[in-house]
């Protein structure tokens, strides 16, 4: 291995910011309070003046602050999404997270020697179109859509050179391309693309039935939990629907992604950065996963065997999956 | 005095069978008054070889009908055939519908168009992308008539996706195999039942949404007739019709008629409600609503 592996972790709060700082992210990615970012809830993402201790502190203690400005420009008032990237680079990013290509090329504009990552909102899922990226607009990393094989993952990274990769290791995961996905719009009104939010909190609801719990979404019914079972989180793509005569999780099970023991080789045909999902996430998860895979990291860096039982722990008892990684979805 | 609108068939988005995707062209060829056609699979790359051998009878019968070809290429290319595949399309010399950025990567400045799987949503990415060699740029189904506005203005080239079951989603796993319990690498084709898509119903049985392969839709049949003079007002140069198994040159003659002026939206939604539709009619993303919502009047 020629460059140590950077782990790259999730703040959706200034706590939750040191909170995966002190459990050794090696870099943080978070977003400003509103809809230029792609987790767009109330009470989460920083204002001004927490991006600016966000960064201090991170900067202090060694690590790197990516600020995500991933969703797509509104027709009108791109001038939000602008003033955005102006302010981040101010605060001193070091890099910027970005999706839409208009804001790319402004960025670049703007900001001639701005560090630019590409979200995985923009889906570049093919060497051709990391090139298009690259060399128009200077991205320096992509981050992959978790639709691709390793071995995909393993062509695509050798290709982008000098641009670097960022894969998903850990939690949540999209079963539809990222940043092309219109389902919570079509359900609520309300999209990724847009508004930074996928079936939004303020758009289910529950009813209670004789035997079961109901969740909806856009007032449509998602899921029904029997008395007693789990409820997790209705999301679209992870509900279950009638085709053909036949109840199923017809999009995705509801589980979440663990690449944990890809780790070794994702790292072999030369990832740069392992991402872990969730900026809605406590500051106790962040803190005991962002540890976890710290360990591993560090693990494999000096040849050391990695301790993949204390990282499967982590979805115990949860269902987890590789996704699209290990081709089951071919 | 705005400009005529012109009229855009989509490319088939199902994997109909052979003889009725040749005689649907021949049909369009000869009766629909559009202007411009698109062809070409967008969903699904396995499904490609089963029109290879008779596009380019249809793209001749297409242009004696008067008709302007266009070629749109594959939404979602991943493995290495398939962006050879787009190579060879451009390298034939069709004029090409872009549906991904590797697409616009390889046409390299080359005047193309762009279909609606392609991010745009404001007015400086549309500008980039006209820039890039876009002559005409048909907008993602959700935005709103208010961002069409703004992004409309002044530059000629804005299509709306106007009539069909509007595109949501893709993914690399085919929904279709996976109901059917199969591996999308030996599906046998079992997407080839559903011409319109496989509905797929909430657990109260409330139909929502319709599967397309490794494509998601809306169940709803998206429609424009209640803005089309507010979009063209606003400067948009086409409406994009994509296809269903229900008569689209009706549909096409319906749209034409509206756009002339030779019919209210009234009538033009009574026209289009008694064909065989697979699902409501909708406007609602155009409202800046859910997408699901039925239309009014």
């Amino acid at each position: 291995m020629t460059t140590p592996l950077e782990l790259v972790c999730p703040a959706g709060t200034p706590a939750g910011l040191r909170t995966a700082v002190d459990a050794g992210a090696h870099s943080i990615y978070c977003g400003y309070r509103d809809e230029t970012n792609a987790r767009n809830f109330p009470g989460l993402n920083f204002d001004r003046a927490e991006m600016r201790d966000a960064v201090a502190y991170s900067h202090d203690h060694g690590a790197k602050i990516l600020i995500a400005l991933n969703t797509f420009m509104r027709a009108g008032s791109t001038d939000l999404w602008k003033r955005g990237v102006d302010d981040a680079v101010a605060a001193g990013a070091d890099a910027l997270i970005l999706a839409d290509v208009g804001l790319v090329e402004y960025a670049r504009k703007a900001h001639p020697k701005q560090r630019l990552h590409l979200s995985v909102q923009a889906a570049a899922a093919t060497p051709e179109a990391i090139a298009f990226y690259r060399d128009r607009f200077g991205i320096s990393r992509v981050v992959l859509p978790r639709v691709l094989t390793v071995e995909e993952i393993a062509r695509l990274t050798a290709n982008a050179a000098p641009c670097e990769t960022e894969v998903f290791v850990f939690g949540g995961l999209c079963v539809m391309a990222e940043g092309r996905c219109m389902l919570s719009s079509y359900a609520t009104g309300k999209s990724p693309n847009m508004t930074g939010v996928c079936s939004p909190p303020s758009h289910v609801s529950y009813r209670e039935e004789s035997d079961a719990l109901v969740a909806c979404v856009g007032g449509f019914t998602v899921e029904r939990f029997e008395r007693g079972e789990p409820a997790g989180y209705p999301t679209l793509c992870k509900g279950r629907f009638e085709a053909q005569g036949a109840v199923s999780h017809l999009f995705e099970d509801p589980v979440s992604l663990n690449a944990v023991e890809l780790l070794p080789r994702l790292a072999e045909i030369g990832v740069t950065a392992f991402k872990i999902e969730g900026r809605q996430r406590g500051r106790a998860y962040i803190s005991t996963v962002v540890r976890a895979f710290r360990k591993a990291i560090d693990a494999m860096a000096v040849g050391d065997k990695v301790d993949f039982g204390e990282l499967r722990a982590l979805t115990e008892g949860q269902r987890d999956t590789t996704g699209a990684y290990k081709k089951a979805w071919r | 005095m705005t400009a005529r609108l012109s009229l855009t068939l989509g490319p088939v988005l199902y994997n109909w069978p052979k003889p009725r995707w040749v005689d649907f062209y021949n049909r369009i060829a000869d009766e629909a008054p559009v202007d411009r056609v698109c062809i070409g699979e967008v969903v699904c790359s396995k499904r490609k070889p089963f029109i290879d051998d008779v596009i380019l009878d249809v793209v001749d019968r297409l242009e004696r009908g008067g008709k302007e070809v266009f070629y749109a290429t594959l939404a979602l290319p991943t493995t290495k055939r398939e962006v050879r595949d787009i190579g060879d399309i451009i390298q034939a010399g069709y004029m090409i519908e872009a549906n991904d950025i590797a697409t616009v990567h390889l046409l390299n400045g080359r005047p193309h168009v762009v279909g609606p799987f392609i991010n745009i949503y404001n007015e400086d990415t549309l500008a980039l992308h006209l820039k890039l060699g876009a002559t005409r740029i048909c907008l993602p189904p959700e935005l709103p008539l208010e961002s069409i506005r703004t992004m409309a203005k002044g530059n000629q080239a804005v299509e709306v996706f106007a009539f069909g079951r509007p595109p949501l989603a893709l993914s690399a796993r085919c929904y279709a195999a996976r109901q059917a319990n199969m591996a999308k690498d030996s599906c046998q084709f079992v997407c080839e039942a559903h011409s319109d898509g496989m509905d797929v119903c909430t657990l109260d049985g409330v139909p929502f949404l319709a599967v397309n392969g490794i494509q998601t839709q809306g169940y709803v049949v998206s429609t424009a007739v209640n803005h089309v003079a507010a979009l063209s007002e606003a400067g948009v140069v086409s409406l994009r019709l994509s296809p269903q198994t229900c008569d689209m040159v009706r549909v096409v003659e319906v749209y034409r008629d509206l756009a002339d002026g030779n019919t209210t939206p009234k009538e033009a939604g009574e026209a289009l409600a008694v064909l065989h539709l697979p699902g409501p009619l909708s406007d609602g993303f155009l409202r800046g609503l859910p997408g699901c919502t039925a239309e009014v009047d």
